[in-house]
């Protein structure tokens, strides 16, 4: 018999039963739907045995690789340490060490934090003011030996939180970090793949990190960025991104402007749709797309179409926060 | 070949269900006369779902009843799904299939199991 361990909660689950059905006759209290494996509504994550395989079926490879696995396709071989998603999160502190302008409105936030979780560049955390003020924003470094992590925090009109860091937040001032989260994010295999990334605005702050993840792990196939934005003024790194397209033959960076004056150099029209012109094929490619949630769930389809494998879609929409919310 | 081996395992598993799907539902959005009732949808959770329906439609492990497939159309009906829709939709099940190399003669089993949901699916 298994013991599962849910926080501060013990339950027992019996010969032949699944964690949902253990679970639901102990009455704790946790989502589901269709009990096949289908809806994935009963999503867990172990923190400590790998989960059998068969209950991971059909989960996106950066979530079978973080222990995520259905509660109702699994009979545990062994006891585990549970999580549930929306269980209380771990925070820790953080010291901002260096915040600098990287355009008109998005601001390069580096917050030096010694109890980093293990992260991968590409999946976002919760940071929060110490009035409990929080909001999610992507990694855009690799783990460093520093311990520090990077920010991209586009100034957001009325928006309480982006005001805060443009306007007040210093250096040398303590903000609390939640653990990482999201499956966005690059896994060192399948090398030779094709692999095309989609952002708009501070959407390159994930992507930044995705791309220097792939490129230090030797990734060979072709690698595409499109970052887009209204206007020239909007979009930022473009020297870093030419530089790094020069070192690396394999790697392409188009930068995109839907709007006005379009200098040489630049893509006239939206990063999706310049990316959608310019590509013909993506079967067998591993595609990330970040910023505009819009965008997002217009891109994931044409994708599709263009032969992108649904398993191989990445995604991280950046929903904006209602001012009025907590 | 086993005379016990289900539809399913001869059709060639789990790998079989996921290559099909994705050329299946390639073929549903690109569909004018059908994409409409998917418009809304998202992609993974349809794909999910697709990906269950095939392991009914080839006899592999599924707990699919009338009554579900009932409910997971009604909303469709009243947008007005009709036999034309099923039509088209089985059309690109076996062409789908046929693009996989399913011998005819599986393919015809796997259209009879999918035939057998059309009145659920109407809400006939």
């Amino acid at each position: 018999m298994a013991k599962l361990t849910i926080g501060e909660n013990n339950y027992n689950c019996l010969a032949e039963e699944t964690v949902l059905d253990a679970l639901l006759r102990q009455e704790a209290n946790i989502s589901y739907a269709c009990k096949k494996g289908t809806c994935h509504s009963c999503i867990l994550r172990s923190m400590d045995a790998a989960p059998p395989q068969n209950a991971q079926k059909g989960l996106k490879d950066t979530l079978v690789h973080q222990d995520f696995f259905l509660a109702c396709l699994c009979v545990p071989e062994e006891d585990m340490t549970l999580k549930l998603p929306d269980q209380s999160e771990f925070y820790t502190e953080g010291k901002v060490v260096a915040n600098e302008m990287l355009n008109r409105n998005t601001i390069l936030l580096i917050i030096e934090c010694q109890d980093v979780l293990e992260f991968k560049a590409g999946q976002f955390v919760n940071l929060q003011r110490e009035d409990g003020l929080t909001r999610s924003y992507s990694i855009s470094n690799t783990p460093q030996d520093s311990k520090t992590l990077e920010f991209h925090i586009r100034r957001l009109p009325g928006g309480r939180f982006s005001e805060w860091v443009h306007d007040q937040l210093k250096v040398g001032e303590m903000l609390a970090i939640s653990e990482p989260q999201g499956h966005c994010f690059y896994l060192p295999d399948r090398k030779e793949q094709g692999v095309l990334l989609v952002g708009t605005g501070s959407g390159l702050a994930p992507l930044a990190g995705i791309l220097t993840d792939a490129l230090s792990h030797g990734h060979s196939g072709p690698i595409h960025l499109f970052h887009g934005s209204s206007e020239l003024e909007d979009l930022y790194r473009i020297d870093e991104m030419r530089q790094l397209a020069a070192e690396n033959d394999n790697f392409h960076y188009t930068p995109c402007i839907s709007r006005g004056h379009v200098p040489e150099g630049f893509s006239s029209g939206r990063a999706n749709e310049v990316a959608m012109n310019n590509l013909s094929d993506l079967k067998g490619w591993r595609v990330f797309l970040c910023g505009h949630p819009e965008m997002i769930s217009q891109m994931k389809t044409l994708v599709f179409l263009k032969g992108a494998s649904s398993a191989d879609i990445y995604t991280d929409a950046f929903h904006v926060t209602q001012s009025t919310d907590i | 070949m086993s005379e016990s081996e289900s539809l399913y395992d001869r059709i060639g598993g789990e790998a079989a269900v996921d290559a099909a799907v994705e050329l299946f539902y390639r073929k549903v959005l690109n569909d004018h006369r059908i994409n409409r009732f998917f418009d809304k949808t998202d992609m993974d959770t349809q794909i999910a779902k697709q990906k269950a329906f095939f392991t009914m439609a080839f006899g592999g492990p599924n707990t699919y009843t009338g009554q579900d497939m009932r409910n997971a159309h009604a909303k469709m009906v009243k947008m007005g799904l009709n036999d034309s829709h099923f039509d088209a939709v089985m059309e690109h099940l076996g062409a789908s299939l046929t693009e996989l190399n399913v011998p005819a003669d599986l393919i015809g089993e796997a259209a009879a199991i999918a035939e057998s949901t059309r009145n659920d699916v109407l809400g006939k």
